[in-house]
């Protein structure tokens, strides 16, 4: 298990310096710069915060792209991710380190969310298929999948901040502003959630050995939690990687709708205005997210399953 | 008989309602069992063996499956109107299931431990310490050394033969009073074989249970089975003592089995095979479904109600021209069932 996890870390390195050479021609080829939108900026800053960054020789001549991306992955190596080219005074690692907190916040209780809803839906429908306790979850989560949550958002703020006033319309202060946007986030997954239940378990549960258990005298309860489950939510875990990918990286609308300082918003804030180095960094960080989240579920599946080993 | 019939199946009616019909694969069975009898029951495949036992344990999925009709009395308990809560107490505890299937029948996600002493935690007021050490001995029953460490291993590290004999340990370590088999000894060799019908008749002797025994092996009928009924899209067409039903047939469709069995014919004679195939469950039949394939058949065969009819002493039978004494079925020579080992299909 040591060597399929390090052999996993290893292969984490090329894709990395992949994603950092492509975003890094990707965001130098898109037009405008970090420094056009500051009308104030002056010719002479401009030059000097230039040459702070690197983007052109001390003697002012312009320097290859090329030796800038060396720049940038030496400096990468070390772990750093370089100064933000909007912010000067700020490094693009204090900046993540500031927002990712509360993305992840709002990550985690969306899953919750989306797992606190989606498993008992899921399992509920899957218990008595095509009968009316399947029909409601699964239309419901059909209707989750469909609505998209820049619509969401703004309804349930219509309805619970506008109308009832139980909550407020934005910010990300007490624990009451965590409600809107995680629900209005995990919506999605609990939707996805629900459905891959449904499937797994219904799978599960027509298999010859569920019928075992019951010839065995075990009560419905005990026959899906203690027989089905670990089969039928295969297909879940397996989802966890993307979802919390998408979790993590599709939260910018969330964080926008509801003015939440998270790591999302900067990102697209980043892109805006072409923060180079924040855009990078954002790009990098998520990458090494997704793939170690992966590498998380791909262990907790080869767990679920004794027929697997680590190869 | 009914009085001391430890189960008293009537009027057993399942059906599965599927897209393409009505399939009938249990159409009207009746019968019972004694305390400490063995009763075997044959029949070609799709003749609804396996849905008849299992529906007595309510193990049909439903829907598709659907009870049409009767009831099985099982000590005082009607297992298939009872509520969920007392049949589950049965289950697994009084009435055990051998499933014919070992490689789907059990959980590749639990140990064999977990799964073997389940029905003792389930049932039984014992320690799980005291469960394990059961489980362990219960493996030795069956054959399995090295119990501690297999009953740590998960069905995919066992072959087929082992997961059978896993799967008859897990049903006897209850010592139920009614063991209903499916095919039990399909995937094992002679020797083990014998070792595990040893150790049902060993629990049989001991406690006076009783076995239901569904078989494609007539050697096993004729030396284990007290009993048999003959099984024809999914109704009993005949049932005796089994000598009497080797001996003297009593059905035109039994004695046209026991012509296709190998070892009962003289070496050398053609192999009977019955002409036709058997008819499909999901049309309506009327009279006799045997009719279109037997050599005896008349127009009344499929316009009159076929019943089973008691024919001879403790012998049934569904054939009308049989019971109006109009064919007599005793073949001239009697065949020795005792020697026969080859498993058969019929
Ligand atoms: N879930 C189901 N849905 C529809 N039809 C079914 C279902 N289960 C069984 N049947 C049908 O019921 C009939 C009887 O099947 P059964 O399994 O009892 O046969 P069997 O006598 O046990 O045969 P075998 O010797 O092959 O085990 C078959 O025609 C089969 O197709
Ligand atoms: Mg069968």
């Amino acid at each position: 298990m040591f060597r399929f996890i390090a052999g996993r870390l290893l292969q984490m390195i090329p894709v990395l310096l992949i994603i950092a050479t492509l975003t890094f021609f990707m965001i130098r080829l898109a037009p405008g710069g970090p420094f056009d939108a500051e009308k104030s900026v002056s010719p002479e800053i401009r030059k000097s915060l230039e040459k702070y960054y690197r983007m052109v020789n001390p003697d002012g001549s312009p320097r290859s792209l090329w030796l800038q991306l060396g720049d940038y992955l030496g400096n990468l190596a070390k772990g750093d991710l370089g100064p933000s080219s909007k912010y000067s005074s700020r490094t693009v690692n204090e900046l993540i380190g500031e927002s990712f907190p509360v993305s992840a916040e709002l990550a985690l209780w969306s899953l919750l969310i989306a797992l606190g809803f989606g498993l008992p839906a899921g399992i509920t429908a899957s218990l008595r298929p095509n009968t009316a306790s399947d029909y409601i979850p699964s239309s419901l989560a059909m209707a989750g999948i469909s609505v998209p949550n820049f619509v969401i958002g703004p309804l349930l703020v219509l309805v619970f901040a506008l109308k009832l006033e139980w909550v407020r319309v934005s910010g990300w202060d007490d624990w009451i502003d965590r409600i809107l946007p995680s629900i209005t986030l995990g919506v999605l997954y609990a939707a996805y959630i629900a459905r891959l239940t449904r499937g797994g378990m219904l799978e599960i549960l027509s298999q010859d050995f569920i019928r075992t258990a019951r010839a065995k005298g075990a009560s419905q309860l005990r026959v899906v939690m203690k027989h089905a489950l670990r089969g039928g939510l295969v297909p879940v875990v397996s989802y966890l990687g993307p979802a919390v990918a998408g979790l993590v990286t599709g939260s910018f609308v969330v964080e926008s709708i509801f003015q939440v300082p998270g790591l999302g918003r900067y990102f697209v804030n980043a892109a805006f205005n072409r923060d180079y180095t924040m855009v990078l960094g954002a790009v990098l960080f998520y990458a090494a997210l997704i793939v170690l989240f992966n590498l998380l579920v791909d262990l907790v599946l080869v767990w679920m399953d004794p027929k697997q080993k680590f190869a | 008989m009914a009085g001391d019939a430890l189960l008293q199946v009537e009027d057993l009616r399942t059906y599965f309602h599927t897209r393409g019909g009505v399939v009938r694969a249990v159409d009207g069975v009746s019968f019972d069992i004694r305390k400490g009898e063995t009763l075997g029951i044959v029949g070609e495949s799709g003749s609804g063996k396996s849905v008849a036992c299992y529906s007595l344990l309510r193990l049909i999925p439903q829907p598709p499956g659907r009870f049409e009709s009767g009831r099985a009395m099982f000590d005082g308990t009607d297992l298939l109107h009872c509520s969920d809560e007392e049949l589950r107490k049965i289950r697994g505890n009084r009435l055990s299931m051998i499933f014919q299937d070992p490689m789907t029948s059990l959980n590749p996600y639990m140990r064999i431990g977990e799964q073997l002493i389940e029905p003792l935690l389930l049932h039984r007021d014992v320690s799980r310490d005291d469960a394990w050490q059961q489980g362990v001995a219960a493996l030795r029953d069956v054959g399995i050394q090295d119990g501690e460490k297999r009953m740590r291993s998960y069905p995919h590290e066992f072959s087929g033969g082992m997961r059978q004999r896993v799967m008859i340990a897990m049903a006897l370590i209850t010592r139920p009073e009614l063991l209903i088999a499916d095919e039990p000894t399909t995937a094992l060799d002679v020797t083990v074989q014998a070792q595990i019908l040893e150790l049902i008749r060993k629990m049989q002797c001991e406690l006076g249970s009783a076995v239901i025994f569904i078989t494609h092996d007539i050697g096993i009928v004729s030396s284990f089975c007290d009993r048999v009924l003959v099984m024809y899209a999914g109704r009993i067409i005949e049932t005796a003592p089994t000598a009497q039903l080797f001996y003297e047939p009593k059905h035109p469709y039994n004695q046209a089995l026991q012509r296709a069995i190998p070892a009962l014919n003289a070496k050398g004679r053609d192999l009977y095979t019955i002409p036709g195939a058997p008819p499909d469950v999901s049309k309506p039949m009327r009279g006799c479904p045997f009719a279109p394939r037997c050599e005896y058949a008349q127009e009344k065969c499929v316009t009159s109600k076929i019943e089973l009819w008691d024919v001879a002493p403790n012998h049934r039978s569904a054939c009308l021209r049989v019971k109006l004494g109009e064919i007599d079925l005793t073949p001239a020579e009697r065949p020795d069932t005792s020697a026969v080992e080859d498993p058969v299909r019929a």
